[in-house]
């Protein structure tokens, strides 16, 4: 009567180190972007305008990723707006997932009128197109890092709840449940000690997603126009500000769009692999 | 000290039938458990039987506590306990625990076997935690080293085992055992049963066994108590149950239990 899920060995985590070295790279370089930077992000140089990238011809060394249509460095950009892209992943991701797991387990361990009340809250939340609310909330509390990562909580925290509230469900029908009852636990402590431990691979995988969606957020808000201010460079401001000129500077969306999908896939690996090197059954 | 573990007085339970709920309005209700009578003495090996859906589970779960009953009164070793709050049971529920069906279910699969047995032991603030654990190890016969692995690396029986070690580690005066061989192999389940029996007479356990299968229980218990339908339709002595049988449904459980050699005419 030996389990099968006894035997399964996963690969040793190579998409675990790929992601997790890509997001190294990316926090060194957000952390030490002044001392790195070649040039001042926001200096102008009209006349060292739309140069190309250091492998094409008629490049300036000076610039390695080239330079936009106003002549700052793509480069430069790129490290500064490293540095937003991940406070953004960082601060609303985690603050997304607070908010949304301890609704969710509220509501799926406890039942019974919270869960009434949390699960109606979600399903109207959810009526509310995300894009849409979330630009009418920058809007209203007008544009810069705050309102960004406010709206992105506001219009994230559904994700955590609806899936914690039916995994916490799942669990809580477990015998384990009833045996710590048995043995004396109290609802709260089993909650916080036999539930949410089973709960957290799942925490854990979604607060990494969240994170990558986190980025593509604020990318989208910049690319609005109603992110940070525009004298603080961010990959969608840079992706909008390069989409006027794709045809005749492909380099200033291309760079900053590969960064930003390396880091959305990084974030989403990177759950997945923690996911499995955290669980005792899979490990 | 009360002779009697447990008293019984017309408990009754009943479940809302959320599949018959009108739309506005309260949900009819079954009735799963229709006034049961019936004392259980201290040292008494009690057997529960019936088919499914006959409440041989609620009444168990109704025993030590999981479920309130609507009505009736349980009286654990003179005290009611039929509606205490959750706060003022915790203190009790040491003195009463429970053995579950699925040990793959009742045991947390991120705790190792030994945090599994010493939780209980943890929450009732006892001391030597470690030693208890051992002991308890010991008494059903796994390896101390067992209590670092994780259920999910263990066999059947030794994770019911566990369950069995889980219970008797805090020294209870009462022990219910759910149906707690009907998901292992032959063997295992003659093992654990071997080993239920030993801890019975070893420890002077009062010990009720809910099963379907009347052959395990009559090699366990000394008492019967025959369900159908949320009635007790039999409650005897064991021997005099098998010898004869009073009620109907008795007689057909008991004419399900398989030979262990119909005809040996089969080469």
């Amino acid at each position: 009567m030996r389990d099968a899920r006894g035997h399964i060995r996963r690969l040793p985590g190579l998409r675990l180190w790929l992601s997790g070295g890509w997001l190294t790279f990316l926090v060194l370089a957000a952390v030490f972007a002044p001392l790195i930077s070649p040039h001042d992000p926001l200096a102008q140089d009209l006349f060292a305008g739309r140069l190309p990238p250091f492998f094409e011809q008629g490049a300036d060394p000076a610039y390695l990723l080239g330079t936009d249509s106003l002549g700052r460095d793509v480069l430069s950009r790129m490290l500064y707006g490293a540095r937003l892209a991940l406070i953004v992943a960082l601060v609303a991701g985690t603050l997304t997932c607070l908010i949304g797991a301890t609704l969710g387990l509220i509501a799926g361990y406890y039942r019974g009128w919270a869960d009434l009340v949390i699960s109606r809250f979600i399903d109207i939340w959810m009526a509310f197109p995300p894009v849409l609310f979330a630009i009418l909330l920058i809007a209203v509390l007008g544009t810069g890092l705050m309102s960004v990562i406010i709206a992105i909580v506001v219009i994230d925290w559904t994700r955590f709840a609806r899936v914690v509230r039916a995994e916490a469900m799942g669990q809580g029908a477990m015998d384990y449940v009833a045996s710590a009852q048995v043995a004396g636990r109290t609802r709260f402590g089993t909650a916080l000690t036999e539930i949410l431990p089973n709960v957290l691979p799942t925490i854990v995988a979604l607060l990494t997603l969240e994170m990558g969606i986190a980025v593509i957020v604020e990318a989208i808000l910049s690319f609005v126009n109603l992110s940070i201010s525009t004298d603080q460079p961010t990959w969608g401001g840079m992706i909008a500000e390069g989409r006027t000129s794709i045809y005749q500077a492909w380099w200033v969306l291309v760079f900053p769009l590969f960064a930003l999908f390396l880091t959305v896939l990084s974030f989403s690996q990177l759950g997945e692999g923690l996911k499995d090197h955290f669980d005792p059954v899979l490990r | 000290m009360s002779e009697m573990i447990y008293e019984l007085k017309d408990l009754r339970v009943s479940f809302p039938d959320m599949s018959r709920k009108p739309l506005l309005g309260a949900a009819p209700r079954i009735d799963v458990l229709k006034g049961l009578t019936f004392d259980i003495p201290r040292g008494e090996v009690l057997g529960i039987v019936g088919g499914s859906g006959s409440g041989k589970s609620t009444l168990g779960r109704a025993l030590i506590r999981l479920i309130e009953p609507d009505s009736g009164a349980i009286l654990f070793e003179g005290t009611d306990i039929t509606h205490l709050h959750e706060d003022n049971l915790r203190p009790l529920r040491r003195r009463f625990q429970m053995i579950f069906q699925d040990p793959m279910s009742s045991l947390n699969p991120r705790r190792r076997v030994g945090g599994i047995i010493a939780g209980p032991l943890r929450l009732q603030g006892l001391d030597n935690i470690r030693g208890r654990v051992e002991e308890a190890l010991d008494m059903v016969g796994l390896l101390r080293h067992f209590a670092s692995r994780y259920p999910h690396e263990l066999s059947g029986g030794q994770r019911q085992r566990v369950g069995i070690a889980r219970a008797i580690a805090l020294k209870p005066d009462f022990i219910l055992a759910d149906e707690i061989v009907s998901g292992l192999d032959v063997s295992s389940q003659a093992q654990v049963l071997n080993l239920l029996e030993s801890l019975v007479k070893d420890l002077g356990l009062t010990l009720a066994f809910i099963s379907h299968d009347l052959s395990v229980i009559r090699r366990l218990c000394t008492r019967i108590l025959v369900l159908y339908k949320g009635e007790i339709v039999e409650n005897s002595e064991t021997a005099e149950l098998f010898a004869n049988p009073k009620a109907e449904y008795t007689r057909t459980l008991l004419d399900a239990i398989p030979l262990p050699d119909p005809q040996q005419a089969w080469f």
